[in-house]
């Protein structure tokens, strides 16, 4: 690790001025920025911590129905939040390990997008909306590709806001090493429509399978994508799963959540 | 009845105290008055050649106090391999040199190049960042086949990859060659013995001090034996007297053989200590420990089963390339060959076998004994190939095993393949096992999880490792540059209490109980009043550490000696004491006793006696309770066990998970039941890891991808179902005087092709034609496997 100064600012303002400064970064939970900060691959100058800030923590239930999340939000207070529906709260539950769950936010993970964090299925799938200090970015048109999202320099998350679908689920298959998502099919069933988000898989970073959406909304039943499949040559390849492999699973687990979500 | 104390009693284990409540005290731990950081600089590609260091930036960095390259040890030796082994055609291993840093080549990802020592770490690493080296990228002979036919070589000086070409038994080849051309079938496997990486919890970690006033120096390091450490520095690497430099292993966070060896980082700070006349500390990353500890196993063998008309085992025959990496590594050259080949004709009473083993150099990291150490790899090969044969025949394989073992009536019996096994009784042991594993509801089982969309497979295997490593007689006539006895010094203390001072190192094993439990049986003392030394060479005799399942073996032989002896004194002193000749004195539960008669003195009087010798006859009698004893084996211990494993599979996507796992070993007698049930179930988790998570991947260039937590998979509880573990089949080994065998290796040994077993049934339950699986059984293969 370099040396660099440690800002803990306490409201939203203070922090995106702090982060105006040249080399500044934000700092959540730390358990992505960190380990990345060990190993000297990066060198922020100072961090602007956003722990302190109360504005960015909690959850809470709007009038619309809809869930706001706070972007300084742990994983381990959505899981165990009452009014998380069913989906959400199995993909917080299953993030890393206990102490990654205690330290790591909701902010961090979707301001990350990893390709295999299990997050960005969630907001894409619901159509969550991001807000930032600045403006609200609809979840499809926040994710960009993998680790590249729509948030400008210094540009902060302050919460997300998801519609609460009518029922919903998460399925995981683990990279065995990492156990981040190898796969990750969310599937939010709502009166009208049905999202099918995917994680993990593909080389453009989370994406939504609309030919599944589209299967789906005509006849809502695992059979019905039977003869679907996602193109491989999209699909991400390394020494625990081939673009193959890949392909067959987002299959698999999407038939899974569907039968979920049921 | 269980004992509450002594030798078979449950005792827990005392050192667990200090580590489970933190205050254990590892090299890290230790914090030298002035210390200074060492880094070293590593190479990030597999194969290049080094034109130029330039170290001045790095020089005039703050806190930098001295840089190191390899120009800085080419008049010192090289680390050596331990252990000659010939080609079947006479001529002598390919022995390149290992220098303490890389000089001229870098020869795999992670070979430290240069080093610098500076105030602080962070000085240090910075500084490091600066060196500037201009390295010629080469391409990495990475793929054994092809390092053994290409042209491209990791040492240019010994124009070849090839380090030897072994036979075992040479004289056996023909005959066995007959035998399977002859055979009424003949079954074929080819198959990976996956490269592992150690992942001991605590990464190595030397603190070199040198004492500028008595020129003598103190090196702190994470080390199995050290020793063999001070041995290895003192005669083949940096010179240093024997004398002038002790050697401290304190607490060691586990090993499993990546300890065992001689690292270029000890001599570096060595070295460094005595230029700069300051402590040098270095601990490396887990990121080093992944590129620069040595690996485990890396084989590709190819493996034919002969049996007549009857399903008699008639010969096996094997063909292996074994991956050696970049440097000979201390024991590498045994482990592929001795501790592999010898093994290879398992539990049965086969009458031909041949082994073939080309041992390789690639630029990869060094490879080395992993906990078995050839075993597993002889292991996995055997009964991978039963287990297909018996598939191909038709016939039950536990079956086909019981007919082909050796009987307990044919013991002592000399194998094909050149052991001789002393006893045991590998039907008793299968017998355990079908209890445990209820193979009568295993049909039920499998019903039921079909009926859950799973398909169900039960694996079986039996194993036999040689331990006890090794009668230094035996080795010697196979090539090894050391004896392989062990020590044991017992200081009676003037109160009664005793120190007992060993070779053995203690990093997991529990040595720090189970020992005592065996001096105070004897004694008859209480196990609490009994300490245990080890892992300073200033303060025990010459042994040669832990690893081979060896401790309590040879070790534990060691200290039976040491307290006859120490029994046999005890006795002239109580007859002393007495008034009698000591022929007339008996010594039992701690007491003296003048035969035929009620006179009697305890151990405790005759220890303090022993020290305030006021009254004796100092010409019969010397002052003092102390005595050492070396032990050296002669004959290897046979530890064997037949394992079960019941695995289900996901058809959708070839996820594997162990449902249950039986193990029924025969250790022969047992100290410390607890503790060898600890040490099976660690090493089931080791072998489990690697039939199904585990697995050490270069890419072509030489770059080693699975290089974190990130990707290589450790197993974890949540992979692991409840074992089973019986060891109540003890026939005790004949040879030591405990009848011990030996524990530590056996789950890593047994486990991998049990594993591998129960897949490959589950999956030819549901008509896949597969025969074969490499580990690791990842989803992926599984999946590929079942759709070709
Ligand atoms: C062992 C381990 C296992 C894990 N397993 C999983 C898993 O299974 N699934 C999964 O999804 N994730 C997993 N993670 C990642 C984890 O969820 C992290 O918490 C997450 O990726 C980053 O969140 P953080 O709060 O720690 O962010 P940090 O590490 O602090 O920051 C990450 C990045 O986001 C930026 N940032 C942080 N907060 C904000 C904000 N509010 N607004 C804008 N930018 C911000 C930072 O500047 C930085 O660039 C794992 C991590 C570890 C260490």
């Amino acid at each position: 690790m370099y040396n660099f100064e440690f800002k803990q600012p306490t409201t939203i303002s203070d922090a995106v001025n702090l982060l105006k400064s040249d080399e500044a970064q934000a700092l959540g939970g730390g358990q992505t920025l960190i380990p990345t900060m060990k190993q000297r691959l990066a060198s922020p100058s100072t961090l602007v911590s956003l722990t302190a800030i109360s504005e960015m923590k909690g959850i809470c239930k709007n009038d619309d129905g809809s869930i706001s999340i706070g972007g300084g939000t742990t994983h381990a207070e959505v899981a165990s939040h009452a009014d998380i529906f069913a989906g959400l709260k199995t993909l917080a539950e299953n993030i890393g390990d206990a102490a990654v769950r205690n330290r790591g936010t909701i902010g961090g993970s979707l301001a990350n997008n990893d390709p295999a964090a299990c997050y960005p299925a969630v907001a894409l799938s619901t159509g969550a909306t991001i807000v930032t200090n600045s403006r609200e970015i609809s979840a499809d048109d926040f994710f960009q590709g993998m680790f590249d999202t729509a948030l400008e320099e210094g540009e902060i998350i302050i919460s997300v806001r998801f519609p609460v679908p009518t029922s919903s689920s998460y399925q995981k298959f683990v990279q065995p090493a990492s156990r981040f998502a190898m796969v990750g099919v969310f599937l939010s069933k709502f009166a009208d429509e049905t999202k099918v988000a995917v994680t993990g898989a593909s080389e453009g970073g989370v994406f939504r399978w609309s030919e599944a959406e589209a299967a789906l909304n005509e006849n809502f039943s695992a059979d019905s994508i039977n003869n679907l499949s996602v193109d491989q040559n999209d699909m991400i390849s390394d020494i625990h799963a081939s673009k193959e492999y890949r392909a067959h699973l987002v299959k698999i687990m999407t038939q899974r959540a569907i039968k979920g979500a049921s | 009845m269980p004992k509450d104390s002594g030798i078979g009693a449950a005792i827990k284990r005392r050192e667990d105290a200090r580590f489970l409540l933190g205050s254990g005290r590892y090299s890290d731990d230790i914090t030298l008055l002035n210390q200074t950081h060492a880094i070293f600089v590593r190479s990030e590609v597999a194969n290049g050649e080094i034109n130029s260091i330039d170290t001045s930036e790095a020089e005039a960095m703050p806190g930098v106090l001295a840089v190191f390259t390899g120009e800085d040890f080419v008049d010192v030796g090289g680390n050596p391999a331990g252990w000659l082994i010939n080609s079947r055609n006479g001529d002598p291993m390919k022995e390149p040199k290992r220098p303490v840093l890389a000089h001229g080549k870098v020869r795999h990802v992670g070979d430290a190049y240069a080093a610098v020592i500076a105030e602080t770490e962070q000085q240090a690493r910075d500084a490091a960042e600066k060196i500037n080296a201009d390295i010629k990228e080469l391409p990495a002979v990475i793929d054994m086949a092809s390092a053994l036919s290409g042209k491209n070589f990791v040492h240019d000086e010994i124009g070849t990859n090839q380090c030897y070409d072994w036979g075992w038994i040479e004289d056996n080849r023909e005959a066995t060659d007959k035998a399977i051309k002859n055979a009424h079938h003949v079954t074929t496997l080819e198959l990976v013995n996956n490269r592992l990486v150690p992942n001991a919890m605590e990464p190595r970690c030397s603190i070199a001090d040198y004492n500028p006033a008595n020129d003598d120096y103190t090196l702190y390091t994470t080390s199995q034996n050290p020793h063999l450490t001070r041995l290895l520095i003192s005669a083949f690497v940096l010179g240093i007297p024997e004398n002038k430099l002790t050697v401290v292993s304190p607490d060691v966070g586990g090993g499993f053989g990546s300890k065992i060896y001689h690292y270029g980082e000890e001599a570096l700070v060595l070295a460094a200590a005595k230029r700069i006349k300051r402590p040098v500390r270095w601990t490396a990353t887990r990121s080093e420990s992944f590129m620069s500890d040595a690996h485990g196993r890396d084989h590709v063998t190819k493996i034919e089963l002969a049996l007549d008309k009857d399903n008699n085992f008639l010969a096996f025959r094997t063909e292996t390339m074994a991956n050696v990496g970049a440097y000979l590594s201390n024991f590498s050259t045994v482990t592929p060959t001795i501790l592999h080949g010898t093994l290879m004709a398992g539990n049965y009473a086969v009458p031909n076998v041949y082994v073939n083993v080309k041992t390789v150099f690639t630029n990869t990291a060094p490879v080395d004994a992993y906990r078995g150490a050839g075993r597993p790899e002889a292991t996995y090969s055997l009964e991978r190939v039963i287990d297909k044969a018996a598939t191909e025949l038709g016939v039950d394989p536990i079956k086909l095993r019981r007919q082909n073992f050796i009987k307990p009536d044919q013991f002592p019996y000399v194998t094909a393949a050149g052991l001789n096994y002393d006893v045991g009784d590998y039907d008793a042991i299968m017998d355990r096992l079908e209890h445990h594993a209820d193979l009568k509801g295993f049909a039920q089982r499998r019903k039921k999880s079909e009926a859950a969309g799973k398909l169900r497979g039960l694996g079986i295997n039996s194993y036999i490792e040689a331990c006890g490593i090794a009668p230094s007689n035996l080795i010697g006539t196979l090539g090894a540059r050391v004896g392989l006895y062990d020590a044991a010094t017992i200081r009676v203390n003037a109160t009664g209490n005793i120190s007992v001072m060993v070779g053995a190192h203690s990093h997991g094993q529990g040595h720090e109980t189970a020992f005592p439990q065996i001096v105070a049986d004897m004694l008859g003392v209480d196990p609490d009043n009994v300490e245990i030394v080890h892992g300073d060479t200033s303060k025990i005799p010459f042994g040669m550490g832990t690893y081979g399942s060896r401790s309590l073996a040879v070790c534990g032989s060691a200290i039976v000696r040491g307290v006859e002896k120490i029994i046999s004194k005890g006795k002239k002193i109580a007859a002393h004491m007495m008034e009698t000749t000591d022929d007339k004195v008996d010594f039992e539960e701690g007491v003296f006793s003048v035969k035929g008669t009620n006179k009697t003195v305890s151990f405790g009087d005759v220890a303090l006696k022993a020290y305030i010798p006021h009254d004796f006859p100092i010409e019969d009698i010397e002052p003092g309770l102390e005595e050492t004893a070396f032990y050296d084996p002669q004959n290897f211990t046979y530890p064997a066990g037949a394992y079960a494993c019941e695995v289900e599979v996901d058809p959708d996507t070839g996820q594997v998970t162990i449902e249950s796992f039986a193990a029924a070993d025969d250790f022969g007698n047992i100290i410390n039941p607890m503790i060898v049930e600890g040490q099976v179930h660690g090493g089931l988790a080791q072998g489990i890891g690697q039939a199904l998570l585990e697995g050490c991947t270069y890419n072509e260039d030489g770059q080693l991808i699975s290089a974190s937590y990130m990707d290589y998979t450790m197993p974890r509880a949540a992979d692991l179902p409840s074992f089973i573990v019986d060891h109540t089949v003890q026939t005790p080994s004949t040879d030591n005087p405990l009848g011990v065998k030996g524990c530590g290796e056996a789950g890593a040994i047994g486990s991998p092709p049990t594993v591998v077993n129960a897949v490959v049934d589950a999956l030819r339950s549901a008509n896949h034609n597969v025969t074969h699986i490499d580990m690791p059984l990842t989803p992926e293969r599984v999946w590929a496997a079942m759709n070709n």
